[in-house]
């Protein structure tokens, strides 16, 4: 079935243009998008998935696109930070993109603003989530659509205190996102007068969770906070729980300790508490709309990185609508989506000033391998983008 | 560190190293007695968890979808030795390294279009599921235990081959001298398929055994096999008796520099490599 679907979009892919045409096309402008996603390796599903949701806003709203033709040049970046200079600046001097959609990984996120700030196109990016992306490297030219790290960690300081906690310990990979978000955790959680008794790091990307859990096991605290994404955080879920701590001692995160990650979790995972600013379940018209759609497009449920990628979408689509397909006025189109009201399935956005999301975080929990929203945890969030001079 | 926190991080190491050592015997049963480096053997142990996976979520039994994954295992271990291995074997390491790594990536593009890139998992069989206390706060799985029981059990079927049956004999006689094996009218080609084919179906029985404690992920056939290269250089190339000790070494070492030394924690296992190496250049057992 993956074969099937790899094969369709390979497909789309290569009549991409010829899809979006419409018949009565006139300005017959050529847009080119460029997509540096991973996909391959570890973080192939979450690429896949942001360029299915970037692609589905295009074919959605192809009427607005006043007859442009829209190419997709799509870069795998293997989730491999040295390879994004090379990558982005091929899609920057040979092939003159207008947007550069990407990457998932803070890594390759870095690599792609050495090469991208500043310069003449329009970089979107549909994940990373390192505090440098809208802090110390941020420009007029780049934009986010998901997060920043702090803005998913932050408000679980809070939501801890208020459930009257008071030692906590926290574990995360020895990366930049990962000691961000303990963090932004520590920052709110020891301003309402918890206290932080050890604070792991292990070394990325070990998944032996084993002995580390042994250990938390022994310092008995009221809670655990973590931050893990992917095979990580399966991992560490399965692991604390084999180890009959899940239901002696709450587990809560960050909300991609469960996201994309359920299945693989099972029972492990429920009854764990995590903040996230979307979860799949959310009750707007949007997001029914859009899940639905992207169900009938693609036949998988859409998730998190699909939502991102989709907002991206939603954002060039908005630029090339007003501007009628003139978006080689790069001032123009930065004008247009750092006033833009993003309608997006987790909810209306704009940006900061920094470009990063004003957005709910919210409360979840997972209930019968679903992530269920509890509350909103802190509403209209804005990342204090330190660092950042715009 | 308390004495039962010491015991526990004993416990879990050993159980690491066991597992370690039915990956990596594999490998090292492979170079000792072929000469054939095999990079695609982290490969093999994905598969198996992919192929347990993929047959528990049809058969829901566990026990069923481990014997399917083996014997599979081993017919892929037959059919690669037959068709590219066997082309290996007059020609350089370098050859070989260039065959199994493109092996590696045929094989991950392999996952990638049958089972998607979506991490997977299956849940402990019921029979399995429970847990004993350790402390208040800390219990342990039963099937991690059983694990390693499996892992010696094994250890011991290895061991016995080798060195009490027949075929174990041959194995020995084409470590040492591949052209009087043959002169004796011994057909080795046979031999060296037979062997790979078990090298094979070893790593798929650690993937096996894993895939209920373990995220079913892309690329986790790589994470591991630098983890039993370590383990088979340290032991000595091609000695299983070596990795076995160097296994239990390396996952009780891992382990305790995880929890005392977490700022070098990743090192610590190639600092005792290089010091190993610098006393015995060929490693703890080698011929």
């Amino acid at each position: 079935m993956a074969n099937k679907n790899n094969l369709r979009h390979l497909m789309f892919g290569l009549a991409g243009s010829a899809l979006l045409l419409t018949p009565q096309a006139y300005a017959n402008e050529t847009i080119k998008i460029g997509v540096m996603l991973p996909f391959s390796g570890a973080y192939a599903a979450l690429g896949s998935d942001g360029r299915n949701g970037l692609r589905l806003a295009l074919k959605e709203h192809r009427e607005r696109l006043h007859g442009s033709n829209i190419e997709f040049i799509e870069m795998d970046t293997e989730a491999r930070p040295e390879r994004a200079p090379e990558i982005s600046s091929a899609l920057l001097n040979r092939h003159k993109a207008d947007f550069i959609v990407g990457p998932v990984h803070s890594g390759v996120a870095n690599g792609m603003l050495r090469t991208l700030r500043n310069r003449d196109t329009i970089m979107i990016v549909p994940n990373a989530g390192s505090a440098e992306v809208t802090g110390a490297l941020c420009a007029p030219n780049v934009f986010r659509t998901s997060f920043s790290s702090w803005q998913t960690s932050y408000p679980m300081g809070q939501v801890a205190a208020d459930k009257g906690y008071k030692r906590v310990v926290t574990i995360t990979w020895n990366y930049g996102m990962g000691r961000e978000s303990v963090d932004a955790f520590e920052e709110s959680f020891t301003a309402a007068g918890g206290e932080i008794i050890r604070k792991m790091l292990v070394p990325f990307p070990r998944t032996d969770f084993q002995s580390y859990i042994s250990e938390i096991a022994s310092l008995q605290p009221d809670a655990v906070f973590v931050f893990f994404a992917g095979s990580g955080a399966v991992q560490f879920a399965l692991d604390y729980d084999a180890l009959g701590l899940r239901e002696r001692i709450p587990l809560i995160g960050s909300g991609f300790l469960t996201e994309g990650t359920l299945g693989a979790q099972g029972k492990a995972a429920e009854g764990l508490v995590t903040t996230l600013h979307y979860a799949d379940e959310l009750d707007n018209p949007n997001n029914v709309k859009f899940r639905e759609l992207y169900k009938s497009e693609y036949n998988r449920d859409a998730d998190l990185y699909a939502v991102q990628g989709y907002d991206a979408g939603l954002m060039i689509v908005e630029a090339i609508d007003q501007l009628q397909g003139k978006v080689k006025d790069r001032q123009a189109v930065i004008e247009v989506m750092r006033n833009m009201t993003v309608p997006s399935p987790r909810g209306d956005f704009t940006f900061s000033k920094a470009h990063n999301p004003i957005q709910n975080v919210y409360l979840r929990e997972v209930k019968d391998g679903v992530n269920r929203v509890i509350d909103v945890a802190m509403p209209a969030l804005e990342d204090p983008a330190r660092g950042c001079n715009m | 560190m308390t004495t039962s926190l010491f015991f526990i991080q004993l416990i879990n190491g050993l159980q690491y190293g066991l597992l370690l050592f039915l990956i990596a015997s594999g490998l090292t049963l492979v170079f000792g007695v072929m000469g054939i480096l095999n990079l695609a053997h982290g490969s093999m142990y994905m598969v198996g968890a992919y192929l347990a996976w993929y047959f528990f979520t049809h058969t829901d039994s566990f026990l069923l979808s481990a014997i399917i994954s083996a014997v599979i295992a081993l017919s892929i271990g037959i059919l690669v030795e037959r068709t590219l291995i066997r082309q290996l074997y007059h020609r350089n390491h370098l050859d070989q390294v260039l065959l199994t790594i493109g092996m590696i990536f045929v094989f991950n593009a392999l996952q990638s279009l049958l089972w998607g890139n979506d991490p997977q998992g299956i849940k402990v069989p019921d029979l399995l599921s429970g847990s004993i206390p350790l402390t208040d706060t800390l219990s342990y799985p039963v099937y991690r235990i059983f694990v390693a029981v499996i892992c010696i059990l094994l250890a011991a079927a290895l061991y016995y081959t080798i060195n009490k049956t027949r075929l174990g004999m041959l194995i020995r006689a084409g470590e040492s001298n591949r052209e009087m094996v043959e002169c004796l009218g011994i057909n080795i080609s046979r031999l060296y398929t037979i062997v790979f084919a078990i090298g094979v179906m070893l790593a798929a029985i650690a993937g096996v055994l894993s895939a209920p404690m373990v995220s079913i992920v892309p690329g986790m056939g790589e994470h591991v096999l630098i983890a039993c290269f370590v383990v088979v250089v340290i032991g000595g190339m091609g000695s299983i008796k070596g990795a076995f000790v160097a296994a239990l070494l390396v996952g009780i070492v891992d382990t305790f520099a995880a929890v005392l030394l977490p700022s070098i924690a990743s090192m610590v296992v190639y600092i005792l490599m290089a010091l190993i190496l610098l006393v015995k250049p060929k490693g703890l057992f080698s011929n």
